[in-house]
């Protein structure tokens, strides 16, 4: 089964520095490593700080990594340089944002914003095409037409999000990377963006990249989860072996702290500390498949003990 | 009955704007008691938050309090002269906000911010008051306190320096603190820090909390009781066992149907539909119908009063009324009542009276 799944993006040791050179030189993202594969959602979640929003963004060729790659449908796409390749790679390739208040521009008419993509790329012919798309863009995430001539003040936050959600769809994208993209909205309001999100990946065949920090949501809408640790990834599984069976201390740690809404479990809890002073050893660590594709980050002397840990969950 | 800190006795606050007059608080009733945590739980807009700035005395030039009290220990706070205000404000009534960095002076040390109130209010020396400052600093667990007290707030992370705002709301020992989302902005591990800190600093003072918040999972095992609001209104109030447990009001069914948690499984999750009301216009009948699956005929033209269900538990819907058609809440609210009927085999939503308003006070 394995095997049978396309890798969309392949992010191979990927190092990102910032001020490289200089005093203030920071090494955000440090030898990460992660494949997403076609139709699925993969979840990177993390604390303020953790990465996972430069990552999000070096994928999206924002930021150019110091060291590794990061393959788009098999390509590096830092090498994408022809101006044909760009304009596809653009268009397969969308993001939407945490403040939907702060990602539209509130000067621009609704279906400015939604054909603003397909007018940068040349893609429609005429009026009456764009409009035509607009339309069917506002009806796709549960807005109306008559929508089309208002501007983004006048919306909600939900539904200005769907806005975000109706300009990336124009494009026809076939991957979608979401920063944050509910963590701005009420909870009830939540549910729906997230539920539209899923309903639109049936339909379309997206594969979508959630960033988030809100690990009940994240385990909710992912297939797969990566938890990053002060620019590292700590460890990969499927979200219900991650969330069930955590093996590395840090995600134990952020897991305990996830508030449910139950007050006995509530007064029960008793947050882990996690303790970094061990990732701080300066030894060389590698991601190790402990279990059948769960991953944890390691030394060759501590595999036995994550080892130790999968089986008394059973996973191994 | 114990002394009531705080009472806030139908009030009603409308906005005047541009496009017309907006209904933001509309016939809130509620207490607080000494040492106790009321969460105030609703989406932006509901009015949660304009509640506690009336409480705060801190309206927008605009905001009109068109009836109702605001008892402090027995004392009014409505129309209160400004004066009298500053010497409740910040001292006996604090407050601390979402986002740390907009209630910290940038350029002033925090030793000095936290040492402020003691100089202002309580007119102590100045070594004195950076005393109390540092211990206060200890308190609330920054780390090496002695070392950063000379530091600006831009030296601290955000879980620190809402430690520091929660040192400078507490430094004059208030009664009230009122917590507006505190957490909302933090990570999910530095969230239970804080909640932690909170819970043992009422345990030390015996301080009474307003924690608003909209996310119910985060004041599970923080509040005593549970207001939630909607569009201007308290639609159900109780203890927290009552809300969690046995709760009557779709909207809190559909607030707590609307979070997964970590076992909802893929494709289950059901959102509330639609956006709350134009509170320029308010609906005529109860104001969550035109979102609510489980809405009867006469909630578009009646305005449901409360139901009491118990000495604490109220809950404005016409679901409760002898007249109403059984309905089937969502499976997790049947699974929370299940449980909860276990513990209480005495709950029942069977017999509940429709009472006034004020009923709320009388517990």
């Amino acid at each position: 089964m394995v095997e049978n799944r396309k890798k969309m993006v392949e992010v191979k040791h990927l190092d990102i520095t910032f001020n490289k050179g200089r005093r203030n030189q920071t090494l955000a993202v440090q030898n990460t490593s992660f494949d997403i594969f076609e139709g699925e959602t993969f979840g990177l979640v993390g604390e303020s700080g953790s990465g996972k929003t430069t990552i999000g963004r070096t994928i999206m060729k924002l930021y150019e990594p110091s060291a590794g790659e990061v393959l788009y449908d098999g390509t590096n796409v830092h090498d994408i340089k022809k101006k044909a390749d760009l304009k596809q790679f653009h268009q397969d390739v969308q993001m939407i944002f945490q403040d939907p208040q702060a990602s539209l521009d509130l000067r621009m008419k609704v279906k400015d914003i939604v054909a603003e993509g397909l007018d940068a790329n040349g893609l429609v012919s005429g009026k009456d095409e764009r409009d035509r798309i607009v339309e069917e863009m506002l009806e796709t995430v549960g807005l109306k037409k008559e929508h089309a001539n208002r501007y983004p003040h006048e919306f909600s936050g939900g539904q200005r999000q769907r806005i975000g959600i109706a300009r990336a769809l124009a494009m026809n994208p076939k991957f979608i990377i979401a920063d944050e993209p509910i963590s701005a909205l009420d909870v009830s309001i939540q549910a729906q963006v997230v539920n539209l999100m899923q309903k639109l990946q049936e339909e379309r065949n997206l594969t979508y990249l959630f960033i988030a920090h809100d690990l009940s949501m994240v385990k909710y809408i992912s297939d797969r989860i990566g938890v990053l640790h002060w620019g590292k990834m700590v460890e990969i599984g499927t979200s219900d072996e991650v969330y069930n069976h955590p093996l590395h201390d840090y995600t134990r740690s952020l897991l305990s702290s996830i508030p449910e809404p139950d007050p006995e479990i509530e007064k029960a809890r008793e947050p882990i500390i996690y303790d970094p002073t061990r990732e701080m050893d300066g030894k060389e660590r590698h991601m190790i498949e402990v279990a059948p594709e769960h991953f944890v980050w390691a030394t060759e002397e501590e595999v036995p003990m994550y080892q130790e840990r999968a089986r008394e969950f059973g996973l191994i | 009955m114990t002394e009531k800190i705080l009472e806030v006795n139908d009030l009603k606050i409308n906005f005047n704007t541009d496009s017309g007059t907006v209904q933001a608080i509309r016939d809130v009733y509620f207490d607080l008691k000494p040492g106790e945590t009321l969460a105030l739980v609703g989406e932006s807009g509901s009015g949660k938050s304009v509640t506690t700035r009336a409480l705060m005395g801190l309206l927008a030039k605009n905001a009109r309090i068109e009836r109702g009290s605001v008892q402090f220990k027995g004392k009014e706070l409505i129309d209160l002269p400004e004066d009298e205000y500053r010497d409740i404000r910040g001292s006996e009534i604090a407050m601390i906000f979402q986002d740390p960095m907009t209630s910290l002076d940038p350029t002033m040390k925090i030793g000095q911010q936290i040492a402020e109130p003691l100089i202002k209010h309580q007119k102590m020396g100045k070594k004195e008051a950076w005393d109390k400052a540092l211990d206060m600093m200890n308190l609330v667990g920054i780390p090496n306190a002695e070392a950063h007290i000379n530091d600006y707030p831009h030296q601290f992370s955000g879980g620190m320096r809402q430690r520091i705002v929660i040192a400078i709301a507490l430094i004059d020992n208030p009664e009230v603190l009122i917590a507006d989302e505190p957490t909302t902005a933090l990570d999910v591990t530095i969230q239970a820090q804080i909640l932690d800190l909170m819970k043992k600093i009422q345990k030390e003072f015996g301080t009474s909390i307003i924690f608003i918040t909209h996310d119910l999972g985060v004041v599970a095992g923080m509040a005593d009781r549970v207001a939630v609001m909607y569009a201007g209104q308290i639609v159900e109030i109780g203890t927290i066992d009552e809300i969690y447990g046995f709760p009557q009001h779709p909207y809190t069914w559909g607030l707590l149907n609307s979070m997964p948690t970590t076992q909802t499984d893929r494709g289950s999750l059901e959102a509330i539909p639609g956006t709350p009301p134009d509170l320029l216009n308010p609906p005529v009948g109860d104001a969550f119908a035109a979102r609510n699956q489980y809405a009867l005929a006469i909630d578009e033209k009646q305005q449901p009063p409360y139901f009491q269900l118990s000495p604490t538990h109220f809950a404005a819907t016409w679901l409760l009324d002898e007249q109403a058609p059984e309905v089937v809440p969502p499976l997790t609210v049947r699974q929370r009542w299940a449980k909860y009927q276990q513990a209480h085999p005495d709950a029942s939503n069977k017999h509940a009276k429709p009472v006034e308003a004020s009923a709320i006070l009388a517990r």
